[in-house]
């Protein structure tokens, strides 16, 4: 083993069963620490950095083959795609007079109440890095990172509804948890009722279960489940999913109800980062914000 | 003149190319068919080299593979040591092998591969579904002659330049 030039020509001194021995021991002590705190989250931001290159690498043939997708398409198609987003435009523009006298309604209606509503403040596009993680847990990584201001916990949403959170987060990236991770769970209500409970993701990208509901309770199919805001993650009121099966069981304590969630977690490339009220008010400081501001 | 013994270029590319191929999207459906190319491509370097590349470079290649999927820090890199561990150990014998038998050896690095991987996740407290674990395993024997071929002949060619 001890060849004149080699790298390893040095260590060889050490023989071969110890090296490893040594090496297993730290990896195993790299994973004890990283399972139990946050003190890796350095390291991880470091190597993150070294392997950002291949991350950018892999998803370049993607971003290429969209842009030629777009350069391609010939005008007519182009002049009709035009047409139709300035109708949807102009339509979402008459909701959106309602919904702001609607806003300020709620908040006056809420003061009364004196209860504070959570509502999304800021919102920053990330793009999906085309990247597969692991094939059996439901997460992606996002273009953004530190630098961003992104933090641990923060809420994802797509155009149609809650997509995830923020589960790490490295210097120029972050990983994501969708809501249809088998280790996620959304306190959602429903939107008809007012009916609180928990959305469990199933690993399946398309199905959320809601195990924590009695075989009385008032859901049926077709139900909107809206977040509740609980648990201070999501804001309140965006759509999580909608009802699709309710199966009771007469020997079963509980029923068994499927959702399928709201946001298009298979097909999204594009997330929006929310930042609430509060989080803005705790951290004017952080200089990071400055830059997400558009 | 360069020595292709101690030429760097032809490992690292290959390296950086598995941790690409390992995490590059592809569709739901073969997903779970996906094969664990840096543990392959690690195995052709510690047998054809093992005096180049022993467990530091597993570890650091785990490392790396553990950034890149956002796994438990040290999970990949533990499962690569046990892989670089017997390639090194075994590496005379493999070397000398039949192609059949030497994918049987890999058959049986990769499904320990596998298992360290899946134990791990499994004391970690991770949900980790079961029987598609293993369709790695398979692919990866199925690839390894092309792997082995392939590697042999761009080596062969750069000796030939020399």
């Amino acid at each position: 083993m001890n060849v004149p030039g080699g790298i390893d020509g040095g260590r060889a001194a050490v023989p071969l069963g110890l090296r490893f021995l040594l090496l297993v021991i730290f990896s195993l002590l790299l994973m004890f620490v990283d399972n139990r705190d946050d003190h890796l989250s350095r390291l991880r931001q470091i190597f993150s950095v070294a392997v950002y290159p291949i991350q950018i690498t892999v998803s370049l043939p993607f971003k290429a083959w969209q842009m030629a997708s777009v350069s391609l398409s010939d005008r007519v198609s182009l002049l009709d795609q035009n047409t139709q987003l300035r109708n949807e435009q102009l339509h979402h523009r008459v909701r959106l007079q309602r919904m702001s006298a609607l806003e300020a309604e709620n908040i006056r209606l809420r003061a009364m109440l004196d209860s504070s509503p959570r509502v999304a403040d800021r919102v920053l596009v990330a793009e999906i890095l085309a990247v597969d993680l692991d094939p059996y847990r439901q997460r992606f990584s996002i273009n953004r990172g530190l630098g961003d201001g992104v933090y641990v916990g923060q809420a994802l949403l797509d155009a149609n509804g809650i997509a995830g959170q923020i589960a790490g987060v490295d210097t120029f990236t972050s990983e994501a948890i969708l809501i249809s991770d088998a280790d996620h769970a959304v306190p959602v209500s429903v939107n008809r009722n007012g009916l609180r409970t928990i959305a469990v993701g199933t690993g399946d990208s398309r199905r959320l279960s809601l195990p924590y509901l009695t075989n009385s309770a008032d859901i049926e199919s077709g139900d909107l489940l809206v977040s509740s805001g609980l648990g201070g993650v999501f804001p309140s009121g965006y759509p999580v999913g909608q009802v699709v099966e309710v199966r009771r069981q007469p020997g079963q304590l509980f029923a068994e109800v499927i959702a399928e969630p709201a946001a298009e977690l298979d097909r999204d490339r594009e997330v929006l980062l929310v930042w609430t009220a509060e989080d803005i008010k705790q951290s004017t400081e952080t200089t990071g914000l400055a830059e997400a501001e558009q | 003149m360069r020595d292709p013994d101690t030429d760097w270029i032809l490992p690292l590319s290959t390296f950086v190319l598995a941790l690409s191929l390992s995490v590059v999207p592809l569709p739901e459906m073969v997903a779970a068919f996906r094969p664990d190319w840096v543990p392959l491509v690690m195995i052709y370097w510690a047998i054809v080299t093992p005096e180049r590349f022993g467990l530091l470079t597993a570890m650091w290649l785990g490392l790396a593979a553990d950034t890149l999927s956002g796994s438990l820090l040290g999970q990949h890199a533990l499962a690569m040591l046990v892989v670089g561990y017997l390639c090194l150990r075994f590496h005379l014998r493999i070397r000398v092998f039949p192609v059949w038998q030497m994918s049987m050896s890999v058959f049986f690095m990769l499904a320990i591969y596998e298992f360290a991987l899946f134990w791990i996740d499994g004391v970690a407290g991770r949900t980790v579904p079961y029987v598609e674990r293993w369709a790695p395993v398979i692919t990866g024997v199925l690839l390894w002659p092309l792997i082995l071929g392939t590697l042999d002949r761009i080596r062969q060619d750069n000796k030939a330049r020399v």
